[in-house]
Order: structure tokens, then sequence, then C-alpha cells
């Protein structure tokens, strides 16, 4: 290739990486920068001292911890019920026919198609009327639900995949339906099993309108309520904000870490490798 | 009945279980759950729609059309609708074309492909209200390098937050947007685009095709589907996105950044009126089947040629 158009094509990789990753170089440059060279050298590119302070202020005098173990509790629940309930429901669209099939696929791609806050009202007055306002269950069961018709038709593709000989020989082995799912298919759906249960704790992880709606009292507000009312009350410390939004990025980060090598090859063709 | 062979009756308990019962036996938990947490709210969002009701005054009942009446007079709702486009058209476009563009460099073969393919995507796995958070801040004089870059580049006449500026405002959370988006586009079309089978290249070179040609007639036609289906989908999904307006702008100032969803969410989270909130909720709700319907007919029209 002429070398006019490799260098071209390395920077545009170099701006794409740019854009992509600057946002989050500031949010962690501002967190490590001490309290009082946070105006001075608030635009520098890199403060002239570094400090962790504001981490340890954020662990120990915030309740960001609480706020932390709340999410914590909540996107894994819901990761792991969702994934248990679409396993199930991919699982019958993958292997069965039935009557009835096309009206549910129908009703799951509509939920995905509707304004969501079209249901935010009802919802707050049903959860009301239950008593479970300000309850992390309750909102383990919303997420739960609004992520099923994605996660199952994730578990489909994977579904899919697998070679429906494999179950029917073992069943013609002498194994029951469940003991050749339990021996045969789950281990290979692991990698399926371990995105989905990535995609659904990233999207729970980081719900935020529900929440708000939902959730009113310090003790069992989740991060992203927990950091924007800390940023309504305090808009100033924002050392601490910024160390916090850090400390919220690490779980997505992990999980994303793990879930990357299915985004582009998993997620489109369904192929899993056994 | 009783005549019949044992084994023909158990051979029909069979047959019912494999394949009436059984698969609904593992579908019940989703549908239950769908139907306890969508499909029932969504049929009393609509009623809601019909009725007064306020969490701050009690009563209310059926009103009719009330609702929405009140919403044709209420120029918040206009100023919304029209912000809703700017706000869904600006962000779709960028997203798109950025995000092609990425699809198409990391198709090609570049030294570090998996560390910058995983930097690259990063945003999309950031969550929302942290996007939004850290823009804002970008965009803020006082901690932020935007301002300045932006007065420097003479775009800004002086380093002010363009975030409280009700002339260019929306386009705060447009940038955040495009940010946040152009993972997804980059994704799903890279993954179309390993699908297109290089012998077609190769017979196009052999031929003396040049570059564009190649991607003129070969990459585009091939993606298009992939392009149609998810450009779709996501105009849907940015029209219904109030995450990041929200924390961003709260709709401020003077209504200049509210879209529709914005607006469903503050009269419902803020005023907590329910009834008013679902009206707005059915109109957005009836823009975008009116939306999904036009495409239909294009989609039918084009394939027809």
């Amino acid at each position: 290739m002429n070398p006019a158009l490799t260098t071209g094509k390395y920077l545009a990789i170099a701006g794409y990486v740019g854009f992509a990753m600057f946002p989050l170089f500031w949010l962690l440059k501002i967190a490590v920068t001490p309290d009082k060279l946070v105006f001075t050298e608030g635009t520098a590119l890199w403060p002239s001292a570094m400090t962790l302070d504001n981490f340890r202020r954020v662990l120990t005098q915030t309740d960001f911890l609480s706020y932390f173990t709340n999410s914590l509790i909540v996107s894994l629940s819901t990761a792991a019920v969702t994934t248990m309930i679409a396993a199930a429901a991919g699982y019958a669209f993958s292997r069965f026919h039935f009557r009835g099939k096309p009206v549910i696929i129908a009703v799951m791609l509509v939920t995905q198609m509707f304004p969501l806050l079209m249901i935010i009202a009802p919802i707050y007055s049903i959860i009301a009327k239950l008593g479970l306002l300000n309850s992390l269950s309750s909102l383990i069961i919303v997420y739960t639900a609004f992520n099923i018709p994605f996660a199952t038709f994730l578990m489909q593709s994977f579904f899919d995949g697998i070679p429906g000989d494999l179950e029917e020989a073992a069943m013609i082995d002498g194994c029951s339906r469940f003991q050749a799912l339990r021996k045969v298919i789950f281990p290979l759906t692991l990698p399926g099993l371990g995105a989905t249960l990535g995609f659904v704790f990233t999207a729970a992880w980081s719900e935020l309108l529900f929440a708000l709606m939902l959730i009113s009292s310090n003790d069992t507000m989740t991060f992203p309520v927990g950091l924007l009312t800390f940023v309504s009350k305090f808009s100033v410390d924002w050392g601490q904000m910024m160390a916090a939004g850090v400390m919220a990025l690490v779980p997505s980060c992990l999980f994303f870490l793990f879930i990357q090598r299915y985004l582009v090859q998993g997620l489109t063709s369904g192929a899993v490798k056994g | 009945m009783s005549r019949k062979a044992p084994g023909e009756i158990r051979a029909r308990r069979s047959f019912y279980w494999r394949y009436v019962l059984e698969p609904y036996f593992y579908l019940a938990p989703a549908i239950l759950l769908i139907a306890g947490v969508m499909v029932v709210p969504l049929v009393i969002g609509i009623s809601y729609s019909f009725q007064s009701v306020r969490l701050l005054r009690p009563g209310g009942g059926f009103v009719g059309l009330e609702n929405y009446l009140d919403l044709w007079s209420d120029r918040k709702f206009w100023i919304a609708l029209e912000n809703t486009f700017v706000w869904t058209i600006g962000s779709i476009s960028f997203q798109f074309l950025l995000g092609l563009g990425l699809a198409l460099l990391l198709n090609t073969r570049f030294h570090g492909k998996r560390l910058i393919q995983s930097l690259v995507f990063l945003p999309w796995a950031v969550p929302t209200f942290l996007s939004a958070l850290a823009w804002a801040w970008l965009f803020n004089p006082t901690i932020g390098p935007l301002p300045h870059w932006l007065t420097a580049m003479g775009i800004l006449g002086e380093p002010q937050n363009i975030l409280g500026d009700p002339e260019l405002a929306i386009w705060g959370p447009i940038v955040a947007n495009i940010w946040f988006g152009i993972p997804f586009f980059a994704i799903t079309l890279l993954a179309a685009l390993q699908s297109i089978p290089a012998e077609l290249y190769e017979a196009a070179e052999i031929d003396g095709a040049s570059p564009w040609q190649r991607f003129t007639k070969i990459t585009l036609p091939f993606l298009a589907p992939m392009i149609a289906i998810t450009v779709m989908l996501r105009t849907i999904w940015i029209a219904n996105f109030a995450d990041l307006i929200f924390v961003m702008t709260g709709g401020g100032p003077a209504n200049s950044t509210q879209i529709l969803s914005t607006y469903i969410f503050t009269t419902a989270f803020k005023k907590l009126d329910f009834g008013y909130a679902s009206a707005i909720a059915v109109a957005l709700l009836i823009l975008l089947l009116i939306y999904a319907a036009i495409l239909l007919v294009l989609r039918r029209r084009l394939v027809k040629i």
C-alpha cells in the first residue's frame, strides 16, 4: 500500500483511540489530582503531583461503599436469574416448534422497541402497592424482566450453534432430557452463559432512571443513584466524584474484557466453538 | 378409552408433553415475568393517559381526552418534539458514519489490532450515567479542557460551558451519545464485513476494479441489509434514550435539550403527574409506530424495484 495511505490509516486509528479514551483518561486524571491543584491545573493534561487521597476519602467518608455493595447485589442477582430464565427460554426457542412460538417471539421483539419509560409510572404504582419501594428486590425483578428478551435471543443463538444430534444421541443412550442437558449441553454452553451474564450485568449496573424512581432511601441506593445524588448535593468536590466514577468503571471494564472476544464473532453469527 | 392399549395412551401423553407442553414448561418463567412487568404495566400506562393520576393530588379518575388536549396546547411538548428530531438525527448520522469508518479500519490488518479493538470498543461498556457525567465535566470550563480548546479553535468566543447555552446545549449530549454509540455500529458492521467472501475482492482486483469501486460495488451492497436493520433499530433506541440528557442538562437550559423521553421522565419523576406523563409516552409510541410503518412501506417499494 502506498505510504501516504498507510500513514492516514494509522492517524485515523489514533484518532479513534484518542476519542474513545479521552473522557476516561480525564476522569482518572482529576481523580488523582490533589485538591489544591484541581483549579489551578484543572485543564493541564497531567497534574504536577499525584495523590490517592480522593479514593481513600470516598471509601472511608462517604456512603459509596454501601452504594457499591447494593449495585453489586442487584446486578449479580439480576444477571444470575436472567441468565437461568433466558437459557430455559432460549433452549425452548432453539429446539422446539410449537403453536404460539411466533406470537411469543413477536411480543419479545416489541418489548425491545417501545419506550420503556412508558411503564415507569405504572411500575411505580404496582411496586408501591406491593410495598416494595426502596427495596433491592423490586429492582432485581424489574431489571430481570427488562433483560429477558435480549438474553433469550442471545442464548437461543448459542443453542442454535450446538447440534441437536448431541442430546438426541445422549437420550437414545438412556439419558433423560434433563440429564442430557446437564451432562452434554451445559458444558458446551458455558461460554454463551458467560457472555449472557456479562451483558445483563453491565445493563443492570448502569441502569439509572428506574432506580431513581423506585429508590429514595439512602440505604438502598444503587451506585448510579447515589453518585447522582452526591453530584447534585456536593457538586464541588470534583476529586471525590471522579474517584467514585473511576471505581464504578471497574466492574464494567472487567466484564467487558471478559465478553469482548464474543462481541464480533459470537453475537451475530451465533457460532460457538465447543 | 379403556379399549386402547396402554402403550397408545402413553404415546399420546408423551406426544402432548413433547410437542405442546414441554416448550411452555421452559418458557413459563420468561413469559410470566414479561407479562407481569412489561405487558400489564403497558396496558395500565395507556389507561393512565385517559385518567388524572397525580400522586400529589389524590382523587382523579377518568378524564377522557383531557391529557391529550393539554398536550396539544403545551408549548414544551412541541419544543421537545422538535428537539427529539435534532437529537436523534444528529446522534445516529454521526454514530453510523464514524462507526462504519471504524469497522472498515478494523477489517484491515495492522499491528496491535486486538488491543486497539478493545480500547475503541470500551465506551460501549461504560455505564451511561458515567459517560454523561464524564462529558458534562469535560464541557465544564473549571475542570474540563473542551471549552478552552474550542475557544482556541475559534468555535467559541470565550471558554464557556456550552451546556448552559440554549443555542448549543443539545450538542453536548449529542457528542456524548456519538462517543457512546460508535462501538455499537462498529461491532455490528465489522461482523457483517467479515462475512463478505474474500474471493469477491480478489476477483474484482484481478478485473482491475479501483478500491473505491470495490467499496461501492461489493462492500456497500453486502452491508446494506445490516445497515438498514441497525439504523432502524438504533433510531428507535436513541429516540427513547433519556439517560444522557437527563444527567447532563436535565432538559435545560430553558427546555433547549428537552426531548420527549426526558419530558416523560421529568413529568413522572419530579411532578409525579402519571396521567400526563403517560399521555406524552403514548404520543412518543405513536410517532415511533408511524416511523416503523413508513420504513416498512419504503422497504416494500424498494424491494419491488
